[in-house]
């Protein structure tokens, strides 16, 4: 569960007005123009942000001064989810330990996680001897094993074909049941929304829109901001 | 589809020839003295005595020391300036910018009123020998360390920081996971630079050194000019050609961004560092950088200020200085133009001569070749102006590399296509793409040239009297406040253009 009630967000020029809930266990993929805000959002609610005024709450608890470890949230950038010196497996064990001492039941955590995202004949590569799209599913095995109930995704996969794309889509979705994640994702794409997100959410003006089902979203007449996004003409 | 070919510049019969120019003019300081040793014995004049085996241990000594006492302070100081952001930060970083474009001898000067005071610091540090030597390395090496590591640390993506911070690292893991990979390639090349420009250097340690304080460089001259030794002074430049020969290729790319960097200004956050100790620990790094920085350039300020004054004698020192600055940043960026388009080690190895060969030995060479002509002012003004600009190449070719390179890459297919070359794409393309870089690099060799006082020093002679020259006139006349006046007129107009070179730089091109 995601509660941002009566929201203001601040840097230098740029200023952005949040008031949203996001039920437990929705997928719902944030959408809007560059620089609307999308990735602030992320990062406001991720803990490398912080709000001018307002309340932040995740899963019923007030975060104003936890930090990021501290925060039921995972959070996976378009790039960057991996150290390059360190291999898969550890890169994975990272999630469980900073320091990379496990015990032997946390070691089997890490092998399972690196089995259901097809990266365990990987274990041992470093990330510079895998593709753009492994790395990306070393940072969905670290998400399995660091187990927090809100996932952020900021464009992880705008990088990849599509037809990667979709597969990496639909394995988070997966995933998704399987943990009873929240979802919440930052593309560039209205046919991902479409594909696996229940809700949009339309960042536009300095301000986060309530989420709308992506069916109303994708209907919807007449609204100047979406229909100049989408590229519709009227 | 193999494209390097395409994005190679073509040699073309002007980049021959300026780099022929440069490399005969190296040639020419090194034939006269190698026609001498030959005559007087061959090989036999080469000497390995006591007396160098001295020479190049203090040379080396003082270099490590310099440089530890530079990079290590660095490092940390340049971690806690990434870690910590605070009031005044970006000031602090431009601060940091400003002994990088002080000439030596102004430094000198700065350094002799604040220690050499007896009323003051006096006594505490020993100015003329081992101590005023590493203190004026150290002020000029210690923030430029703090830079190289700085801007190394900005590159680092801010998602590591992120991702730190979500999977709750310890500083420790931070440094280990994070910083170190980074700072792990640059360190050994920033080590190896600043024990280049330590062991290379000239006017600190002329000024600074006593009689067993004495560097290569120095010996050199002093066995050439003073002795007339050239023997030892032959065997004395063999060793430091190899000697600066490794530390050049050792240092790489890192000269590249010695003189460029001004930092993109913009604060990464940071969520390590963050505990109240460790705070503490940066804040007393910050100061301590501060306190080896300001405290010059406070009484280079302070005692100057009520001497500004425009005496005939500082016109004409002006005059001199802006003259030969003019005209030797102009023969720079003739000679950089040609030389920084190509990346073969043939036209690198041109381009870094001057580091390479000690513009001791060059100078001599010139100084006994232009012998016939020593009543010319002209040829000893001509002379002057030659190897200021050979000294400068290194780091003006050091800016316009990396842009040519840049653009290349970007426009040079395109360019291919469209068959433009020679005149045309010079005028069209070149020029209009490149006027930054050009103006960034034609700043930095008149910085370098109105500041030296190493090609005045090894060529000069009475009628030439530049601002760095007056300002040890002055010194040794025991005139400290008009030479302090002097040093902060040099230091304004060093300052002025460094800034001005600044705002040229490539962040503020829109390209």
């Amino acid at each position: 569960m995601i509660l941002i009630e009566n929201a203001l967000f601040k840097k230098k020029k740029f200023s952005l007005y949040i008031d949203l809930h996001i039920k437990s266990e929705n997928f719902v993929a944030v959408l809007g123009a560059s620089g609307a805000g999308k990735s602030t959002l992320l990062s406001i609610i991720a803990g490398f942000e912080d709000l001018e005024r307002g309340k932040l709450c995740l899963d019923g608890a007030e975060m104003q001064n936890i930090p990021p470890a501290k925060r039921p949230v995972s959070m996976i950038f378009q790039d960057n989810n991996v150290f390059p010196h360190l291999n898969v497996w550890d890169n994975v064990a990272l999630g469980i330990s900073p320091s990379l001492k496990l015990n032997e039941a946390q070691k089997a955590q890490v092998d399972g996680a690196l089995v259901r995202v097809g990266l365990s004949q990987y274990a041992a590569r470093k990330p510079g001897n895998i593709s753009g799209g492994e790395r990306q599913r070393v940072a969905l095995a670290r998400v399995l094993v660091r187990k927090r109930k809100i996932l952020l995704l900021d464009e992880p996969f705008a990088a990849l074909d599509p037809g990667l794309r979709h597969d990496m889509l639909d394995l988070v979705s997966d995933l998704r049941r399987e943990h009873a994640l929240t979802v919440l994702m930052v593309t560039h794409q209205p046919g991902e929304a479409l594909r696996a997100a229940d809700e949009i959410i339309f960042v536009a003006d300095g301000k986060v829109r309530e989420p709308i089902t992506s069916k109303t979203f994708f209907s919807m007449h007449d609204d100047g901001a979406i229909d100049s996004y989408l590229g519709k003409t009227r | 589809m193999n494209g390097s070919k395409l994005l190679m510049a073509e040699r073309t019969y002007q980049h021959f020839a300026a780099q022929m120019l440069v490399l005969s003019s190296v040639i020419l300081g090194l034939v006269p003295l190698i026609w001498f040793a030959i005559s007087r014995g061959g090989l036999s004049a080469f000497r390995l005595d006591a007396g160098v085996w001295d020479v190049l241990a203090f040379t080396l000594e003082q270099a490590f020391l310099s440089t530890v006492l530079s990079v290590v302070p660095g490092l940390f100081i340049a971690r806690a300036m990434a870690r910590q952001n605070f009031p005044g930060h970006t000031w602090l970083l431009r601060l940091f910018a400003v002994p990088t474009a002080l000439p030596a001898i102004v430094v000198v000067l700065a350094l002799t009123s604040i220690y050499g005071n007896k009323h003051l610091l006096g006594g505490w540090i020993e100015l003329y020998g081992w101590g005023g030597i590493l203190l004026a390395h150290v002020f000029f090496n210690l923030p430029l360390a703090v830079r190289l590591f700085y801007e190394a640390s900005e590159q680092i993506a801010p998602e590591n920081f992120r991702l730190s911070a979500q999977l709750s690292f310890t500083d420790k893991e931070v440094f280990w996971h994070v910083e170190w990979p980074v700072l792990r390639n640059i360190v050994p090349r920033v080590s190896a630079l600043i024990f280049l420009l330590c062991a290379a250097s000239f006017v600190i340690v002329l000024t600074l050194g006593g009689p067993t304080a004495t560097t290569l460089e120095v010996a050199i001259y002093q066995s050439l000019r003073l002795d007339f030794d050239i023997g030892r002074a032959l065997t004395l430049g063999f060793i430091q050609i190899v000697l600066c020969f490794v530390l050049v290729a050792l240092s790489g790319r890192v000269m590249l961004q010695s003189v460029t960097h001004a930092g993109n200004q913009l604060f990464q956050r940071r969520f390590d560092g963050q505990g109240s100790v460790s705070r503490f620990i940066d804040l007393t790094m910050i100061v301590f950088g501060a306190l080896v920085v300001l405290p010059p350039l406070f009484a280079l300020v302070s005692s100057g200020f009520m001497q500004l004054q425009i005496s005939p004698q500082v016109l004409s020192a002006s005059g001199f200085s802006l003259g030969i600055g003019f005209v030797s940043a102009c023969l720079d960026l003739i000679l950089a133009w040609n030389t920084a388009q190509q990346t073969d080690w043939f036209s690198q190895g041109i381009a870094l001569s001057a580091l390479i060969v000690p513009p001791a030995v060059m100078a001599t060479g010139w100084f006994i070749l232009l012998q016939p002509f020593s009543d010319s002012l002209i040829m000893v003004i001509a002379s002057i102006i030659a190897l200021n600009a050979l000294m400068a190449l290194p780091f003006v070719v050091s800016i316009l590399a990396p842009a040519f390179e840049r653009r290349r890459k970007k426009h040079d297919r395109l360019c291919a296509q469209l068959a433009l070359s020679g005149w045309q794409k010079l005028r069209n393309i070149d020029l209009p793409l490149m006027w930054r870089p050009l103006v960034q690099s034609f700043l930095l060799g008149f910085i370098l040239s109105i500041g030296d006082l190493t090609a005045i020093t090894l060529l000069g002679n009475q009628g030439v009297v530049t601002l760095p020259s007056l300002i040890q006139i002055q010194m040794g006349h025991y005139r400290g406040s008009d030479a302090a006046g002097t040093a902060l007129l040099l230091a304004i107009l060093s300052l002025v253009c460094a800034w001005a070179a600044q705002r040229f730089g490539d962040q503020y091109d829109p390209d």
